[in-house]
């Protein structure tokens, strides 16, 4: 076997592996180098995934040889490897980012055990994405979950640790919730294999314990994807969570939680059930609308700009979520694009915040009076990431947006289409708070001396903001991709 | 009313999952809503480990003379899921610690009143800075 057969496995073994080394190591330096190396491997690792993925189809890998069901098998399809291009992309900008902000935000002496945390957490999300087995899902979210509580905690404001506290509880309720329901699931049917599961349980669907397996899921993935009314815990957790780790988890984490939704949903049960007649559909889009007009609301009022973004981000998932319910392959897929342009809109976002207070300090809206002159280039990402958000053309927020409301029309569900017009004005209205403040605010006296950001920081900042000027223009990959996986999923259940 | 007790295990499964998740919402004490959440977790270990049992099932080891054996694969899924449970618990009593050096207190009431207090003088300094800027 050549090492290109286990690519699989490297994606999240590389991270993995990296974490006890950057403890080895610790010093704050190598630590970083290490972290840096094995995210730049992975995204290599994810690269050349999804590049024989799309050249010969679906992957598998048998975890130590041994064939499925007995063993775990790693499957990667076009869905999967799509998710994991974004996730390992998005791990490899950020610690390029990360080399001069953490040093300003976390004590010197905890640096290599950051860098560990961090890894731990990337690697728990990439392997949720590579695994066809639905227990490995659950360890995987467990691992991954583990390292963000302790990476929360490490931000500089003492409300970060209750905020960790907070996502702690909640986060382990969904995924105990989750742990139940794949414990149903193989009551009935006496696998753990995806693949297996798909097959046995149309079979048994009619029974009380697979729905009450379907609704623990549905609720514990809710959780995770932080679905309103279950989102309580992400405002505090990205508002106070390091920079970096904010970039990190609101680019990656939550998409990942609705690529884990998508599987389930769509492919274990099927959509015919799920969507069908099991009334997930309707749900979906009713919280899914719900989450998008009232998070964005609740964003208009914020003061602190990490946390109007993180509210956002609730709103940006009720997007995904309305896709999802739309039970079309338009809307699915429109969900899956959205998980790919709002990781770039997201990541650009918070890497551009994490750039502001790294020079000022603190990201509040009085802070960014005048930063438009100040800070030219870190302001103009945050602009050109705005647009992104509200969904103005030719980026790449208006394509998803787009591909959305095709799928509500295609239905002839208008008053959808104008509900979610109402969600990117409220986006817009938002976005300009903070603009007008930047560019029309007056600088305030008393202000200390600020520079522009350093180029390490800019540097991944601007690389995310071309791609979303990119993937505006140039759709092809990003809606090709998103489409042919919506269809392989809508495909599979009939 | 033979259901009763050949349920047993999950009547008790039930309770605790409930008694848990209860402690969890109700209790202001982190260190409590942790204990809930322990309860709550370990009715799910309750509920691996019996759907594993066959009745009159033997431990699955190989022995003459037994045909019906346990299906072990659910008990070492939960041998997983236990270690997952240490290990958050750990988490939380970690991050408790914290808190607690950082308020002085675990108790979830006491902790917003002083995040609240925070938020006050925080909004405070900001108008002052507007004030001077004007």
């Amino acid at each position: 076997m050549s090492l290109l057969d286990h690519l699989p496995i490297l994606v999240v073994i590389i991270p993995l592996m990296s974490a006890p080394l950057c403890v080895l190591v610790d010093r704050s330096g190598a630590a970083w180098g290490v972290a840096l190396a094995a995210a730049w491997l992975s995204f290599g690792a994810a690269i050349a995934l999804a590049l024989t993925v799309a050249t010969s189809g679906t992957l598998t890998y048998q975890l130590g040889g041994w064939p499925p069901p007995w063993g775990i098998e790693y499957r990667i399809d076009t869905l999967a490897s799509y998710v994991l291009l974004i996730v390992t992309a998005m791990a490899a900008l950020v610690m390029l980012f990360a080399k001069q902000s953490v040093p300003r935000e976390i004590p010197e002496q905890s640096i290599a055990r950051f860098y560990a945390c961090l890894m731990l957490a990337f690697a728990g999300l990439a392997g949720i994405v590579a695994t066809g087995d639905a227990f490995n899902v659950f360890v995987f979210l467990e691992i991954s979950s583990l390292a963000s509580y302790a990476l929360i905690s490490m931000g500089r404001d003492r409300r970060a640790l209750n905020a960790a506290f907070q996502y702690l509880v909640m986060g382990t309720i969904g995924a105990t919730f989750i742990l139940i329901g794949i414990g149903f699931l193989y009551m009935m049917t006496g696998t753990l294999n995806m693949l297996d599961l798909a097959a046995r349980l149309p079979e048994v669907s009619d029974t009380r314990t697979v729905r009450a397996g379907f609704a623990f899921l549905t609720v514990g993935i809710g959780l995770k994807l932080a679905m309103f009314p279950l989102h309580l815990w992400l405002p505090n957790a990205y508002a106070y969570a390091p920079s970096a780790v904010t970039a990190f988890l609101a680019a990656t984490a939550t998409k990942v939680a609705v690529y884990v939704m998508l599987r389930f949903m769509l492919d274990v049960f099927g959509a015919d059930f799920s969507l069908g007649d099991m009334p997930l559909n309707l749900i979906l889009m009713a919280l899914g609308l719900v989450g998008i007009i009232m998070a964005s609301l609740v964003a208009v009022f914020q003061d602190d700009v990490k946390r109007m973004f993180a509210y956002s981000s609730v709103a940006q998932i009720g997007y995904m979520l309305l896709g999802i319910g739309l039970a079309s392959a338009t809307g699915v897929g429109a969900a899956i694009l959205h998980i790919f342009n709002h990781a770039l809109m997201k990541g650009a976002l918070f890497l551009a915040l994490g750039a502001v207070a790294y020079r000022i300090g603190a990201v509040t809206l009085g802070d960014f009076a005048g930063l438009g002159k100040r800070m030219p280039w870190t302001m103009a990402a945050i602009a050109i990431g705005g647009l992104s958000l509200i969904g103005v053309p030719p980026t790449a927020g208006f394509v998803s947006k787009w591909y959305l409301v095709l799928g509500t029309l295609e239905q002839g569900l208008w008053p959808i289409a104008v509900l979610i017009l109402i969600g990117s004005l409220l986006a817009l209205v938002y976005v300009w708070r903070l603009i007008e403040a930047a560019y029309f605010g007056a600088v305030a006296a008393d202000a200390p001396e600020v520079r522009e950001a350093p180029a390490s920081m800019l540097v991944p900042i601007w690389i995310l903001v071309a791609a979303n000027i990119y993937f505006g223009i140039n759709t092809d990959i990003s809606v090709g991709a998103a489409m042919q996986a919506a269809t392989m999923l809508m495909g599979n259940g009939g | 009313m033979n259901e009763i007790p050949g349920l047993f295990n999950y009547w008790v499964v039930v309770f605790l999952m409930m008694a848990g998740f209860y402690v969890v919402i109700s209790q202001g004490n982190l260190v409590k809503k942790l204990v809930g959440l322990g309860l709550f977790q370990a009715s799910v270990f309750i509920l691996y480990i019996t759907m594993g049992n066959l009745s009159g099932g033997q431990a699955p080891i190989v022995t003459e003379g037994v045909f019906i054996y346990s299906n072990p694969l659910p008990h070492v899924l939960i041998l997983t899921a236990i270690v997952v449970g240490v290990a958050t618990t750990a988490v939380g009593l970690a991050l408790i610690v914290r808190i607690h050096e950082a308020y002085g207190s675990v108790e979830e009431d006491e902790i917003h009143a002083l995040d609240m207090a925070d938020d006050d003088t925080r909004l405070q300094e900001g108008a002052e800075r507007e004030e001077s800027s004007e």
